[in-house]
């Protein structure tokens, strides 16, 4: 194959600061490689994102999951490139977007980047949208500033867009501000606001955990849609084990600033191999079965800034034994594909 | 069935809704428009339904926090509404209420012990004044937490903790009922089962009531022994927690049901999915005859113009509030 095909120079719509780079189209879509995020706190360091590694492709999808504190925003805003530093500083690692390491970019190829090639959904949408501008507004921005078009041109994206995310009136609904939305509205508006540059990637922090629960399936319903329509990647950061269940590819667990098992859905799902893994699946309640008393994780997760030595879970793992305690295990290979940070794992497994 | 501890009978709370700088009342929102239901000894009665359905609101109704616009709230046969405020302030030791954010609803300034030994001050005879000490360390270690740490501050707990102080406030007067307010609703998955295995635990031992407020319908299916379902103001349908999860007949609570996603991906695809259109109409302005027919996929002429009695109907074994009552299995696989 002949190398201007493999490699294929920024779009058009990228800017000069974009157009040198080479986008590598058989590279992976988005390769994070031991990726570190230190956090400078007045305890001491947090090692908030501790060697997280994973790869997306083009019409994947893949959950993130754990619980609170576990560093799956900051892994998030460290791909955008929109952590505040100090107090965060991204200590390693690698973000590369076919190819292209995200984290040697100056702050304008980065700000590129984001409008064109990544978008963002967050949690709280009232927050992330600007709340003194109309949403036809905030939308038509990116078309005027990424686009050059003119307003009137921007106006009718916005519409298009509103229109795409079903928006109802979305002609009327454009000169709305967004206090006008509801949660779930408001929700459409910031993932048509993702959307509007026609991204490769999608990374939705915990798009729905704020809504109800008829709503999140219809806002989850929208972003699977969406991404299969597009091919796009999807990045679902969520700590509810029934969501990603019914959406992604592929799951990456994270604990403790760090990925603990990595697989494929039904592999996760069926046997976990890590022991924190099979322990949240076992501390859920099921709607479709009334269960027996839950099996609740004794203790809580670990101090950032003095994490327990050897395997960060073991203070709290029912497998755990001497070597937990003094050898940090590694990411071991359960199958091909499939990983898992437990000594273990086979044990796991097999139980 | 065991006896009836607490009954709510067409309960209704019309908060009003002013205008100007007269504050004239220009409207009501309708929160709770018409609610019965009984709570047995020993049970727990789960009330799930969307945000703003008035869950909240009716908690605190069933425990005399807010005065109740209309009708009847009786404790072991005692009238609650319009009750003597001296008279009322005693029988509150019966009826304790757990909140949703164990941040908030703890006062930052004062000791962990302060916190749950505060309802000895309002009723002395629980707790002599020397004995309050020993009391709050035994109701510490009752919910899972060190004696030692009586003299800690709020913030020096986590969220899980914090929720466990909440409980044991709770607890101190020897309550009959606990309300439980979307209790675990805050908490992280690990520290969620732990505070439900808690509730559970003391429920035997202490042969409590609760009503167990929620939006997560998995948490309640796990904890309740009966279900109601609430939507803008109303019940919709009541029954025990099997009929509700297996056999369904409301709509709404079908869709409901269908919308909670399953920890299994093998179901996917195989599960009947209701998608509701349309937002939640105002509770100042419900819609008339069933409130749900502007979202319902099966309404009628009729539903406009009659409101549905919760009633048990043809075909069905519990109460639902529908015209056109059917069971539907959503929870799952349908092959
Ligand atoms: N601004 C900040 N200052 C200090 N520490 C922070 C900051 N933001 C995040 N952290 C730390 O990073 C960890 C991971 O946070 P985050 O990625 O937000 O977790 P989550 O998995 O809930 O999204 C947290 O435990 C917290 O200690
Ligand atoms: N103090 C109040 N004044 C006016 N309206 C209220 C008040 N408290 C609740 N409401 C309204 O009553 C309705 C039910 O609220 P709430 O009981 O908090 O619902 P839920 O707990 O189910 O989310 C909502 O429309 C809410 O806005
Ligand atoms: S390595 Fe040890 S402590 Fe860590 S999860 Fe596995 S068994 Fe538990
Ligand atoms: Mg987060
Ligand atoms: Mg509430």
């Amino acid at each position: 194959m002949p190398e201007s095909d493999i490699l294929q120079a920024g779009t058009p719509a990228d800017s000069k600061a974009v157009a040198s780079l080479y986008f590598d189209t058989t590279a992976p879509l988005l390769d994070v490689q031991e990726l570190r995020v230190d956090f400078q706190t007045k305890e001491g360091v947090a090692h908030a994102v501790n060697g997280v590694s994973f790869t997306l492709e083009a019409g994947r999808t893949l959950g993130i999951l754990g619980e609170s504190g576990c560093g799956k925003s900051v892994t998030a805003q460290a791909i955008m490139g929109i952590l505040d530093s100090p107090p965060a500083r991204v200590v390693g690692g690698k973000v590369l977007l076919s190819g292209v390491d995200l984290l040697t970019l100056n702050e304008d190829a980065r700000r590129q980047i984001r409008a064109n090639r990544i978008g963002m959904v967050f949690q709280d949408a009232l927050s992330a949208l600007n709340p003194v501008f109309t949403v036809g507004w905030q939308l038509g921005e990116l078309f005027r500033k990424h686009r050059d078009f003119s307003r009137k041109q921007a106006k009718q994206e916005a519409v298009r867009l509103l229109d795409l995310v079903g928006i109802p009136a979305a002609g009327q609904r454009v000169d709305d501000f967004p206090h006008q939305f509801s949660g779930g509205m408001r929700q459409r508006v910031m993932i048509a606001m993702a959307l509007a540059l026609d991204p490769n990637v999608i990374i939705a922090d915990e798009p729905t955990t704020a809504l109800d629960v008829t709503v999140q399936a219809q806002i989850m319903k929208l972003l699977a849609d969406l991404q299969a329509e597009r091919n796009m990647g999807l990045i679902l950061i969520t700590h509810d084990i029934g969501v990603v269940a019914d959406v992604a590819d592929d799951i990456c667990v994270m604990y403790a600033g760090r990925e603990v098992e990595k697989a494929d859905v039904y592999a996760i799902y069926d046997s976990p191999a890590h022991p924190y893994t099979q322990a949240l699946l076992e501390s859920i309640p099921r709607v479709d079965m009334k269960g027996q008393q839950l099996a609740s994780i004794q203790g809580l997760p670990p101090n950032l800034t003095s994490m327990p030595s050897g395997c960060a879970f073991h203070p709290r793992c029912r497998f755990a034994r001497e070597r937990c305690r003094e050898d940090t295990p590694p990411l071991y290979t359960v199958t091909p594909g499939r990983l898992s940070a437990c000594h273990f794992f086979q044990e796991v497994l097999d139980s | 069935m065991s006896e009836v501890i607490l009954a709510a009978t067409d309960v209704r709370k019309y908060f009003p809704i002013t205008a100007g700088v007269l504050k004239r009342t220009v409207g009501h929102v309708q929160a709770v428009d018409g609610i019965s239901l009984e709570l047995y000894q020993g049970e727990t009665l789960g009330i799930v339904g969307e945000s703003g359905c008035g869950k909240s609101t009716l908690a605190r109704v069933l425990m005399g926090l807010i005065p109740a616009t209309s009708g009847s709230v009786k404790l072991e046969g005692e009238e609650l509404v319009g009750m003597k405020p001296s008279r009322l302030r005693k029988i509150r030791r019966d009826v304790q209420i757990i909140f949703q954010d164990p941040y908030s609803s703890l006062d930052p300034r004062m000791t962990v012990g302060k916190i749950i030994g505060e309802p000895f001050e309002i009723h002395a005879e629980v707790a002599p004044k020397g004995e309050r000490r020993r009391k709050v360390q035994e109701l510490l270690e009752v919910v899972g937490l060190s004696p030692e740490h009586i003299n800690r501050y709020p913030h020096q707990f986590s969220g899980g903790q914090r929720q466990r102080i909440g409980i044991a406030r709770a607890l101190a007067l020897r309550p009959k009922v606990i309300i439980c307010d979307e209790p675990v609703s805050a908490l992280d998955i690990s520290v969620q089962a732990q505070v439900v295995n808690l509730l559970e635990n003391l429920q035997s031992e202490f042969g409590l009531s609760y009503i167990f407020v929620a939006h997560d319908l998995s948490v309640v299916r796990h904890i309740s022994d009966r279900v109601g379902v609430m939507y803008l103001g109303k019940m919709v349908e009541l029954g025990t927690e099997d009929q509700i999860y297996e056999r369904p007949t409301h709509p709404y609570t079908q869709a409901l049901l269908s919308a909670v996603p399953v920890p299994d991906p093998g179901l996917r695809g195989h599960r009947k999915q209701i998608v509701l259109t349309g937002e939640l109409p105002s509770a100042a302005n419900p819609p008339s005859g069933c409130r749900f027919r502007t979202r319902c996929w099966k309404a009628q002429s009729v539903c406009a113009e009659s409101e549905p009695a919760l009633e048990v109907r043809d075909g069905g074994d519990h109460p639902s509030a529908c015209h056109f009552a059917e069971v539907i299995d959503v929870t799952h696989a349908a092959y």
